[in-house]
């Protein structure tokens, strides 16, 4: 199946709040087998000494599986806030989160270390990656927490580290790699356990623009191969690489389109 | 996570910061090393007095019916003392009614002691001996054999000719370079020919057991050992242990309806066993085990406090470890045991080098002291077993700390 086809049957585009709402269903249903994803009314308030500050006020988004979303918006609007909550890392104080037809609102704290060990691969922009343990290990840890056994683990872990060209590198330490190596180092531990989710906050938020083009060639490739996945990016040129683009605004989804439509407005070549 | 791992993570951890962590483990280590050597030292001083000192006096499974105890190793008060003046002596006339009562498969003999000068033509200077004068059962419960020469035959003791078997000391004081046997040693007059030399016995403390001279029971000798009629001890062997405490009950009524006692008054004589011997040092050992655990377990109250400051330090410079560890689906147990197992491999490590530097403590006072060691597989089992006990007890609170930090928390610490 390809992507044109996957985004053909969307009822794009999801710009009011009211056809947003529509697409993602009464609260309590649970959503159609083909959505990854789908927040009702998504709120995360932090309480800082008195003053409440509203990082989400109820978002409604649903992604379908094998989607390629870039998210964007002015610094605070709550990205990482909305990617947090998807990735499980963190939990909203109101409205429902559904991850494959799961509630995952109602899950336990195991529940939830299972749900990011097996569904989610997170690629952060400062990498988040082990110092003292080589890339290998790196990618090894989801396994462990899989409970695979070693031999498999390591040559699982391999595999994944030459998926994104560094079969070489295995047992470099993160500071014997370069910064793009060190993304691809965090990108193969994200694939390792095949999540069916790939989150990237600002993978290339770090990266010079050379290096930034040639990661987002890995995130192309995945998504070629059927991977979903969400990025929050900042830059325009970075989001052109995704399929849909939603724009959130003060903790809300301002915009949710097509990535044709989005090029068209920034004047991108298509 | 597996535990081969999770060790194989702590151990690297430890060595990456090996100076940080041989600090850490110094209170643990200081409290095994404490307790491997004081429950060696303690160990050895009690094998040997068990075997060396108390085993060399007394045979096994036996006791000795004597006027008073033989073996001295506690305070005495003053009543004690004047209780124990006030006792009969045994006599010769008890021997045949204590022995009539006893089951046919004891042995017995009845043993006379005190210490002699003797004299041989071969040296100029006399000699303090330790002279025996024993009947026909001594040399089957001591187990002693001679090395030359023989023991003394049926006539011999029923006769009580001036005959004696010698130990090693004596053999070499009295005939240096020269085979004793047939030859004379002069005790108050009396000429007695060697007859046998006996296997070397050792010494405790310094004294040696070889200095003495065994005679016959009727031979001459005796008269000077103890006065008329009297005998120092009926020496009573049992087959087995289980039957020592029925055959001392025996013995006991034997005596007391021989004294005449009445109920409700105490034995006037003793039934001497090891144990009995024993148990002055026992109630020292038991002051010194004490001392053995209170000592090490302070250190190791301070070094479980250390352990848990240092765990604390290590979550604290490790939460972005832990909040990556978290998003990749460690649950809280995974943390938990991660940390666990650091703090507990860590302390065992401790144990481990307290085992190490106990025992070399405890040969060092064996080599400069006359206190023996003995290497008790029991305490460095006990001392690993603490060591990785101390390392759970103090990783609990860090680890459950680490355990549930948030995630999200936990990734933006730096
Ligand atoms: N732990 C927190 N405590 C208090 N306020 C927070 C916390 N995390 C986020 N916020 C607030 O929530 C809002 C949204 O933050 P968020 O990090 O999601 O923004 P963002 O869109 O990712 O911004 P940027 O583009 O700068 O990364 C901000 O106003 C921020 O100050
Ligand atoms: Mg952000």
């Amino acid at each position: 199946m390809s992507q044109d086809i996957v985004h053909d049957s969307l009822e794009a585009p999801l710009g009011s709040t009211a056809e947003r709402q529509a697409v993602v269903g009464a609260a309590g249903a649970a959503p159609g087998q083909d959505w990854v994803i789908v927040t009702r009314g998504i709120k995360r308030e932090y309480d800082m000494g008195g003053e409440v500050v509203r990082a989400l006020r109820g978002v409604d988004v649903a992604i379908r599986r094998n989607e390629y979303v870039a998210i964007m918006g002015p610094s605070g609007s709550g990205k990482s806030t909305l990617m947090n909550v998807i990735g499980c890392l963190d939990t909203p104080n109101a409205g429902e989160y559904w991850l494959n037809g799961t509630q995952v609102s109602k899950m336990s704290d195991d529940a939830l270390a299972r749900v990011r060990n097996k569904e989610i691969g997170f690629v952060f922009q400062t990498f988040n990656l082990l110092p003292r343990a080589s890339a290998l290990h790196n990618v090894e840890l989801p396994l462990v927490y899989a409970g695979v056994p070693g031999e498999e683990r390591r040559r699982r872990a391999k595999e994944a580290l030459e998926r994104v060209q560094l079969g070489g590198r295995i047992d470099h330490r993160p500071n014997e790699l370069s910064g793009g190596q060190r993304q691809r180092v965090a990108i193969a531990r994200a694939l390792v356990n095949n999540p069916s989710i790939l989150l990237a906050d600002e993978p290339t938020g770090n990266l010079d623009s050379a290096t930034s083009e040639e990661i987002m060639k890995v995130f192309e490739s995945l998504a070629d191969q059927g991977q979903t996945v969400i990025m929050v990016t900042h830059e325009p040129d970075i989001a052109a690489h995704a399929r849909r683009v939603i724009v959130l605004r003060d903790g809300m989804v301002h915009s949710d389109e097509r990535r044709s439509t989005f090029v068209e407005k920034l004047g991108l070549p298509a | 996570m597996p535990f081969v791992e999770a060790i194989r993570l702590a151990l690297q951890q430890i060595w990456v910061q090996k100076l940080k962590s041989f600090f850490t483990l110094l209170g643990v280590m200081i409290g095994v090393t404490f307790l491997i050597a004081v429950v060696s030292i303690v160990g050895g001083m009690s094998r040997y007095m068990t075997d060396q000192v108390v085993g060399k006096i007394m045979a096994v499974n036996s006791f000795e019916l004597r006027h008073r105890p033989n073996i001295n190793l506690g305070e005495m008060t003053e009543e004690r003392w004047r209780e124990l003046r006030r006792r009969p002596r045994i006599k010769e006339s008890d021997i045949q009614p204590v022995t009539d009562a006893l089951p046919p498969d004891v042995r017995w003999a009845a043993v006379g002691n005190d210490n002699l000068s003797a004299q041989s033509r071969y040296v100029a200077k006399p000699r303090q001996v330790n002279a025996f004068t024993v009947t026909d059962g001594y040399f089957d419960v001591k187990k002693m054999a001679p090395v030359s020469g023989r023991l003394f035959s049926p006539q011999e003791y029923e006769r009580g000719m001036p005959v004696i078997v010698i130990g090693q000391d004596v053999a070499n004081y009295f005939f240096p370079a020269l085979d004793p046997v047939g030859r004379e040693l002069v005790v108050r007059g009396i000429p007695y020919t060697v007859v046998g030399v006996m296997e070397k016995q050792g010494s405790a403390f310094g004294i040696s057991f070889d200095k003495f001279i065994v005679a016959p029971h009727k031979s001459p000798i005796n008269r000077y050992v103890n006065a008329h009629n009297v005998i120092d001890a009926i020496m009573i062997q049992t087959a087995s242990r289980e039957g020592l405490l029925s055959t001392m009950e025996t013995v006991r009524q034997v005596m007391r309806a021989r004294h005449h006692l009445r109920p409700s008054q105490k034995d006037d004589f003793e039934l001497e066993t090891s144990d009995s011997a024993l148990e002055f040092w026992n109630k020292i050992k038991s002051y010194l085990v004490f001392a053995g655990v209170a000592l090490p377990a302070i250190g190791l109250v301070v070094g479980a406090i250390v352990i848990m400051n240092i765990m604390l330090v290590a979550v604290a410079e490790r939460t972005r470890e832990i909040g990556i560890r978290k998003s990749l689906g460690a649950r809280r147990r995974d943390i938990m045991s991660q940390f666990l197992v650091e703090s507990a491999t860590l302390s065992t490590v401790g144990a481990a080098l307290g085992v190490a530097t106990g025992f070399a403590f405890a040969k060092l006072i064996a080599a400069v002291t006359p206190l023996p060691a003995a290497v008790e597989l029991w305490s460095v089992l006990v001392g690993i077993g603490i060591g990785a006990g101390v390392g759970i007890v103090a990783g609990v609170y860090p680890a459950s700390r680490a355990s549930r930090l948030d995630p999200i928390t936990a990734l933006r610490a730096e």
